[in-house]
């Protein structure tokens, strides 16, 4: 039994195996127990299959009926053998919690061994991981005032544990995270954000986004444990998920009102944001993209804060560098809720030359569905306001008409005000494009053209016109030379 | 009677000339009748023209003093009406004055102060600086910090490198390998080992016996519950006086350990507590949980599990259980098997149902 390895391959036959352990697990000795149940433990944790197995051998009844009576070596291993099973599917949690097993583990949360109680919290945590209804069979067990005590312990593990499993059970629903919050979790919480050791920090971190996603009161709740500015460290950290995590928590509370995004912008946050982007690649970026693009969406001040943070280059570097789509995705979605408010916000983002890239996403075949219609949406919203010219230009000739539409809409509202706009126009052959566009009579682009062909005078814009050199030569045929 | 007869003669000529007379006045009356209408026409004519250009001009005259009054009140009118207009305007023009002040002030102020704006601005830049400054900081001092860990963990472990090689150390007569005569100093690594304390052998570890007592019941049996029976020091105080027994026979009375009867020693629910353990017994000792019924129809729809110990390495095999003869239907020379005159033995076909009715189990 000691020398029991995952090399071997269990044969079809594995109620075989458990009809082997099952009888260990009442044997005289003591250690004979532990050990067979750390092997049942192990052989669960390896695969669902065996786990199945272990439920099916009507094994968890006997464990449960001795985790409530034996030492604490014995209790940790029945609760790894809990967690083992618990941790592969839905169903198998559920038939752990039918044999009556969440009221032991709450009673071992209460032993004074802290490896007792890792491991207890660890299967429950495993447990309410799956969906609601399990969740809230943990919670009914009574577990989460005690959940609250084990994060008060001085073991580092056991906190880190502790946090998890909240975290676990409050990402469910709004009720399930208010009664993690009633116990009084947060305050604890917000203390640990604190503490060096990073993977404790994840996991707090990751309880407090979880308990703040579900609604504003929460989200309330959380920034008034006072985690500003603190929570801005936790960005500047050496460890990639603890600054991922961080991100995802200042982005949880930022999406609900705008004054929650302004407390943020207030206290310095957008600016960390944006230096803790710069300094991840990949899937860590995604939070803090997102987190500016919903502080933006809610109110041209907050997206003018954006703009003055430097958000604006650093989004089109993550749009131009990342290689995944999704990340471009969410990059194109909040540069177009930047720029999407007045005239000033588009020129801020025209001006660091993302349209055009945003304008080949768009375009390219190998984008998915869901970043060709970020990507449009955001040209679009951002079109829609912009008025400077020179990034406008470029669109002229290779944007699709839906898009060109948009274009020369633009152009035909800014030229008839401004002259040296119209000059430059001219000179860059601009004028020459538009004459080119074939648009329907009466449809909107041509009354675009029309008004933009209507601040110039006659000459210069049948100049302009294709096909002009050729009825000069057809004018220079037709003459009668004067012959005097 | 001479002028009566004179008169009588000239009564034919004064007849005629009054005749004459009469017509001469008459030839003529016409005539003057005429004219004098004719004058009388004219005057009257003249006399009612007369009269008519009075009447005209008096009528003009009270036309004209008419429509003057009409004209003038008219113009009144105007004049009121145009008054009224110009003031109006003036009132519109001012108000229009205090409501451009008004509403310039009140979104200037209240809506979008523009000023305010961009202090909030200013102010929001200001404090991503100092924030940025101060995770610069913050980060650096981490990266201090975790630098001096490095070195402090490169330092002990080097120090304990050093305690196992403390015998490389040289002595005066035989330099070590880090004092070589050829060098110039000794190595740094000398001079560490020379600071080196040797390392002291590991003393064997005192194995605890796990023992059985009655305390191993209690349900908390950590080491942080109650003291299990050590002898506690005795309360210091004032020596009282007389004879007194020996002190350590006092001391094993008063802290002897517990002796309980059979009774109490034993728990109330032994009873149930042993029939339980016979249970646990018996289920260690099958292989197989259910019980033995020996009548084959209570087990129609239970699919045989093979133990471990009977199936084959790749699945159990269905001969010798499902058929009992090898069929190679590759090495048939027609399609069909061969065909069975007799039926088969059927031994095992009525097995269980041979016995009485009692053991036909539903």
């Amino acid at each position: 039994m000691h020398s029991l390895t995952m090399d071997l391959w269990i044969p079809n036959g594995q109620e075989g195996v458990m009809s082997l352990l099952r009888p260990l697990l009442l044997d005289v000795v003591p250690t004979i127990q532990q050990t067979a149940a750390l092997a049942l433990g192990r052989l669960a944790n390896y695969n669902d299959d065996l786990a199945e197995a272990v439920v099916k051998g009507d094994i968890l009844p006997q464990l449960v009926y001795s985790l409530a009576e034996q030492n604490r070596f014995y209790k940790k291993a029945a609760a790894f053998v809990l967690r083992a099973v618990g941790k592969h599917s839905p169903q198998l949690a559920q038939a752990i919690v039918d044999c009556g097993a969440l009221d032991t583990l709450v009673i071992c949360l209460e032993d004074f061994d802290p490896g007792v109680k890792e491991a207890a919290v660890w299967a429950l945590g495993y447990i309410a991981r799956h969906n609601a209804e399990l969740s809230q069979a943990v919670v009914d067990a009574g577990a989460v005032p005690l959940l609250v005590l084990c994060i008060q312990e001085p073991e580092i593990a056991l906190k880190r544990i502790a946090a998890s499993a909240l975290s676990d059970i409050s990402k469910h629903s709004p009720e399930l995270a208010q009664t993690v919050v009633d116990a009084g979790a947060i305050a604890h919480l917000a203390q640990m954000i604190l503490n060096p050791d990073a993977k404790l920090k994840r996991q707090v971190l990751s309880a407090l986004s979880q308990v703040a996603k579900h609604s504003v009161d929460l989200a309330e709740m959380v920034v008034e444990a006072e985690i500003f500015p603190v929570v801005l460290t936790c960005l500047k950290d050496k460890d990639e998920y603890v600054k991922k995590n961080a991100s995802t928590l200042i982005r949880e509370i930022a999406k609900h009102t705008p004054e929650l995004s302004q407390l943020i912008v207030n206290a310095g946050g957008v600016a960390a944001v944006i230096d803790c982007i710069g300094s991840c690649k990949g899937n860590i970026r995604l939070p803090g993209i997102m987190m500016l693009g919903y502080v933006a969406a809610h109110s041209e001040n907050l997206a003018m804060a954006v703009i003055i943070s430097k958000g604006v280059p650093q989004l089109s570097v993550c749009l131009s560098e990342e290689p995944e789509d999704h990340i471009k995705a969410a990059a194109a979605w909040a540069l177009g809720q930047i720029g999407r408010h007045t005239p000033e916000h588009a020129r801020a983002v025209a001006v660091t030359n993302t349209l055009p890239v945003l304008l080949s996403l768009y375009m390219s075949a190998e984008s998915s569905e869901d970043l060709q219609v970020k990507s449009k949406k955001a040209i679009k919203n951002i079109l829609q306001k912009c008025t400077y010219l020179p990034a406008l230009e470029p669109f002229l000739y290779d944007a699709p008409p839906n898009i060109l539409k948009h274009v020369v809409g633009q152009f035909s509202k800014v030229l008839p005000h401004d002259s040296k706009a119209r000059r430059l126009f001219v000179t860059s052959g601009g004028l020459k494009k538009v004459q080119e566009i074939k648009a329907e009579p009466g449809s909107l682009l041509q009354e675009y053209i029309n008004s933009i062909n209507n601040c110039y005078p006659e000459e210069i814009v049948r100049y302009y016109s294709p096909g002009y050199s050729d009825t000069l030569l057809q004018r220079v045929d037709s003459y009668q030379p004067l012959i005097n | 009677m001479a002028t009566l007869a004179r008169l009588q003669a000239r009564w034919s000529a004064v007849g005629n000339q009054y005749y004459l007379r009469n017509s001469v006045v008459d030839t003529f009356r016409k005539k003057e009748n005429d004219a004098a209408v004719k004058i009388q026409s004219w005057f009257r004519g003249c006399q009612i023209r007369a009269y008519l250009r009075h009447l005209n001009r008096a009528a003009t005259i009270v036309q004209k003093w008419w429509r003057g009054y009409l004209g003038r009140r008219q113009y009144q009118l105007i004049v009121k009406a145009a008054c009224y207009t110009m003031k109006m305007n003036l009132y519109n023009a001012m108000a229009v004055r205090i409501q451009r002040q008004w509403r310039g002030y009140k979104v200037r102020k209240y809506l979008f102060n523009y000023f305010y704006l961009k202090e909030y601005l200013r102010a929001v830049s200001e404090t991503n600086d100092a924030i940025r400054e101060a995770l610069e900081e913050f980060a650096e001092m981490k990266e201090r910090e975790e630098k001096k860990a490095n070195l402090e963990k490169e330092e002990k472990k080097r120090d304990y490198q050093a305690r196992k090689m403390h015998y490389l150390l040289s002595t005066k007569q035989i330099p070590g390998i880090y004092n070589s005569p050829f060098r110039k100093d000794p190595d740094p690594w000398e001079l560490r080992l020379q600071k080196a304390k040797p390392l002291t052998h590991r003393r064997p570890k005192v194995k605890q016996k796990y023992s059985t007592d009655l305390s191993n019941w209690l349900a908390c049996t950590s080491a942080r519950s109650f003291p299990q029976s050590e002898i506690l020091p005795p309360i210091n105080r004032k020596q009282c006086q007389g004879p007194f027994r020996d002190i350590t026979d006092v001391l094993e009375q008063r802290y002897k350990p517990l002796e309980p009867t059979l009774r109490v020693a034993e728990r109330i629910n032994e009873l149930k507590l042993a029939r339980e353990e016979l249970r646990r017994e018996e289920w260690v000792r099958n292989v197989n949980d259910n019980m033995f019924l020996p009548f084959s129809s209570y087990h129609k729809n239970k699919k045989y599990i093979p133990s471990i110990h009977t199936s084959s390495k790749y699945s159990p095999d269905s001969y010798g259980k499902q058929h009992f003869r090898t069929e190679n239907p590759n090495k048939w020379i027609c399609d069909k098997d061969f065909q069975t005159v007799l039926p088969s033995f059927d031994l095992f076909s009525k097995y269980g149902k041979l016995y009485s009715k009692a053991g036909q189990i539903v």
